[in-house]
């Protein structure tokens, strides 16, 4: 598990202009820089914000990230729910300590 | 000469990103209360505005994560966010070097606080600014309380921080305005976006408005994350306001949910002596 590393990536994307080129240009040689499991690789580069928010990335750093990926409001919210579903309750990091209130 | 003006208000990102899907009597007597702030802070003839924020990782990550930051540059920039999506264009906004470099020197007798020369705003910080100082003509200094990524500085810790700010508004010459913002039971972020708990909120800003010291620092953060959400957390700022104001009451002159806005909107003024 290498959360810290899908969150740092996230946090350098959604902040600097400069990785985001990178991102654009050569993802591929981009991701390479970082810890990252196969699973954490794919959810990356598919924006896959359900499974991401599953992993446990920080949901401040998800929404931005969310935003540069250009999704609307409701499919984002929804994404996150929808991985839930799919994938289960948060797995780490201080939002596996959330109680779903919709319950 | 010292601090003139002490106010709190939310700063969540939909209050401007997602403006049309509010409803529009709620939305707008929001911004009505935003806007009188705006008139009471101009009244007080700031010659600078210090924002508390709780920063959304826009600079500080868990590599090295300060529980107090200040900043100390002459410009920053801002909003990191899409801008579409804050519905904010970017900009850079005045800031004062030399002023912030002075508070951060008194504030360290009392706090170790750090400081930042370089930092991009985030929708903590624009938000506010732009109801607050619509054309960008007042120097800001940011200051970010960690409220993100705990470990988080205790609640009384946060309080302390309010006091040495005080301390050092007052032993400047010029004069110098104080907002808060944050939000105060809310889950944004996650698929909770939208839940509000109003009861908390409300015996929130009874403490908070009556400046209610030991009532504000009695929360433990397991009590906060159960009733008010991760984003719960974000009440350091409020109770650094509170610090800062120690021994006076505030207004409160606008409280309600938004629910599209993900957050009890808020907005408050506390007395300076």
């Amino acid at each position: 598990m290498s959360l810290y590393s899908v969150q740092k990536l996230l946090y350098q994307l959604n902040r600097d202009p400069g990785v985001r080129k990178r991102f654009d240009a050569e993802r591929a040689a981009l991701l390479d820089e970082y810890e990252l499991s196969g699973e954490e690789r794919t959810a990356i580069e598919s924006g896959d914000v359900g499974l991401l928010y599953v992993m446990g990335v920080n949901g401040q750093i998800l929404m931005h990230y969310a935003a540069l990926l250009g999704q609307p409001w409701d499919v984002y919210i929804n994404a996150m729910r929808e991985g839930v579903r799919k994938h289960g309750p948060v797995r780490a990091g201080l939002y596996s300590m959330l109680k779903d209130r919709r319950r | 000469m010292s601090l003139v003006f002490a106010g709190v208000c939310s700063h969540a990102p939909g209050i401007t990103g997602r403006a049309a899907r509010a409803d529009k009597s709620v939305r707008d007597a929001f911004y009505a209360k935003l806007d009188e702030l705006r008139l009471s802070l101009e009244a007080a003839k700031p010659d600078a505005l210090i924002v508390v924020a709780a920063e959304h990782f826009a600079n500080f990550f868990m590599n090295n994560m300060p529980a107090y930051c200040m900043g100390m540059a002459d410009a920053y920039e801002g909003p990191i966010e899409d801008e579409a999506w804050l519905a904010i264009k970017r900009r850079l906004v005045p800031g004062n070097a030399d002023l912030s470099r002075r508070i951060i020197e008194t504030v360290l007798a009392d706090v170790d606080v750090a400081y930042a020369e370089e930092w991009k705003f985030d929708h903590g910080i624009m938000v506010p600014l732009h109801f607050l100082t619509p054309r960008y003509d007042l120097p800001v200094i940011p200051v970010n309380v960690n409220c993100q990524g705990p470990p988080l500085t205790p609640l009384a810790r946060a309080y302390e921080f309010g006091r040495a700010l005080r301390r050092a508004c007052d032993a400047q010459p010029e004069r110098i305005a104080l907002v808060g913002t944050g939000g105060i039971s809310h889950w944004p972020a996650t698929p909770d976006s939208g839940t509000i708990n109003e009861a908390w909120d409300r015996d929130f800003l009874r403490r908070f408005l009556a400046n209610d010291r030991a009532a504000l620092v009695s929360y433990s953060d397991e009590e906060t994350l159960r009733d008010a959400g991760q984003g719960g957390f974000e009440i350091r700022t409020f109770l650094t306001v509170a610090g800062a104001t120690e021994g006076a009451t505030g207004e409160l002159l606008f409280y309600a949910p938004i629910p599209i806005f993900a957050v009890g909107c808020t907005v408050a003024t506390m007395a300076v002596e």
